[in-house]
């Protein structure tokens, strides 16, 4: 199944949280979290293991919250789709500090591989830039990986939007802590908030 | 004409103060006519950001993330809303979210649209299935108290709780040619 020059998808999220700083990660759910855990984990990461379709908007309301601090939402092309809408609310509020790149596969690769819309017609790069993310680019070289990764850095230039074309391969599972209470309690500790 | 007097505001205007001393700061919102009032001022409002949604599972993952990043919400919508946010509310009791939405109901009292009714009807019920606690007010002399006891619990004991404003409240939909 796999292709000639894809990029593979844990190196571009290990390059993407390599020197992340403050940054908050949001990992859509699937295959997204576990390259994010592999990539190590962090206080500030947010694991989803469900609400699929959400993970734009979880990252625009902590972008909202902490408008100082990077957002990186790393999400696959599935649950992109499924919450296309979010890149319309993303596009009208233009949060500075929000970056998202989508690792596509062209493939629900969690149920199976099924082909997805990015696999047929669907562009969504050409959907972030028509909902008003002009700084929207598809991503085909680790260079461009590189210089993503820095550019999230910066907070007062998003939001900014990549797709990245990579391998297919299902990879082995790396599993993050699955209990939400924990991951959110664990992100507002990391900003100096306490429990109730 | 006293009890007029006293309670001069609008209930409206009554909620947007009760958000402000909650100190709420993202307010996510697909419209309502019967959320116009407090919409405008949210929007008009220097403390609160009003963010405008495609769909009402997108503001249930919003305010997970203003948790996160330590800012509390509340969203607003109609109760066909409740139906497009089922599988989002997991993030709810999944993250333990002190969650708070106020929701205008269609479908009851006096409606004229019949597409209104399955879903108005259910409404209260798929909420309650969701984990949500959920209060409801019908005069506008009881929308202070109950929006008040739902943001308390819900911000104070982080209990999910939905309010529903009642059609009666805010007058069934006119439809003229």
């Amino acid at each position: 199944m796999s292709k000639a020059n894809l990029l593979d998808r844990r190196a571009v999220v290990s390059e993407l949280l390599r020197d992340r700083k403050g940054a908050f990660a949001i990992g859509g759910l699937g295959a997204s979290t576990y390259d994010i855990a592999a990539a190590g984990d962090h206080d500030r990461n947010f694991y989803l293991w469900g609400g699929m379709g959400g993970a734009v908007m979880i990252g625009l309301g902590l972008a909202l919250a902490q408008p100082t601090l990077p957002v990186v939402v790393i999400t696959g092309d599935g649950e992109m789709l499924m919450g296309m809408g979010s890149l319309a609310t993303v596009g009208l509020q233009q949060p500075k500090n929000l970056s998202i790149i989508v690792l596509d596969n062209e493939a629900y690769g969690e149920t199976g591989g099924q082909t997805s819309h990015t696999g047929g017609t669907a562009d969504l790069v050409g959907v972030a830039k028509a909902c008003g993310i002009g700084n929207s680019r598809a991503i085909s070289t680790m260079a461009e990986v590189e210089a993503f990764a820095s550019s999230l850095q910066d907070v007062m230039a998003g939001p900014r939007f990549a797709s990245a074309k990579i391998d297919g391969a299902n990879l082995e599972r790396v599993l993050s802590s699955r209990d939400g209470t924990y991951i959110v309690n664990r992100i507002r500790g990391s900003i100096g908030h306490t429990p109730i | 004409m006293h009890a007029r007097a006293e309670t001069a505001a609008s209930w409206p205007e009554e909620i947007f103060s009760i958000l402000q001393r909650f100190e709420v700061r993202q307010v996510p919102y697909v419209p309502d006519a019967g959320h116009s009032e407090l919409i405008e001022r949210v929007l008009g409002s220097s403390s609160m950001r009003g963010i405008a949604l495609t769909t009402e599972e997108e503001g249930v993952a919003l305010l997970a993330g203003a948790w996160a990043g330590g800012q509390r919400g509340v969203l607003l919508m109609q109760s066909s809303g409740v139906g497009n946010c089922i599988n989002m509310l997991s993030l709810v009791q999944i993250f333990r979210l002190p969650f708070l939405t106020l929701v205008t109901m269609r479908g009851e009292w006096g409606e004229f649209n019949p597409w209104q009714v399955p879903m108005g009807s259910n409404t209260q019920g798929i909420l309650e299935l969701s984990g949500i606690k959920v209060l409801r007010a019908s005069r506008p002399d009881e929308v202070r108290e109950v929006v008040e006891a739902g943001a308390a619990q819900a911000y104070n004991a982080c209990t999910p709780t939905a309010v529903l404003l009642s059609q009666r409240l805010i007058g069934a939909k006119v439809f003229t040619k």
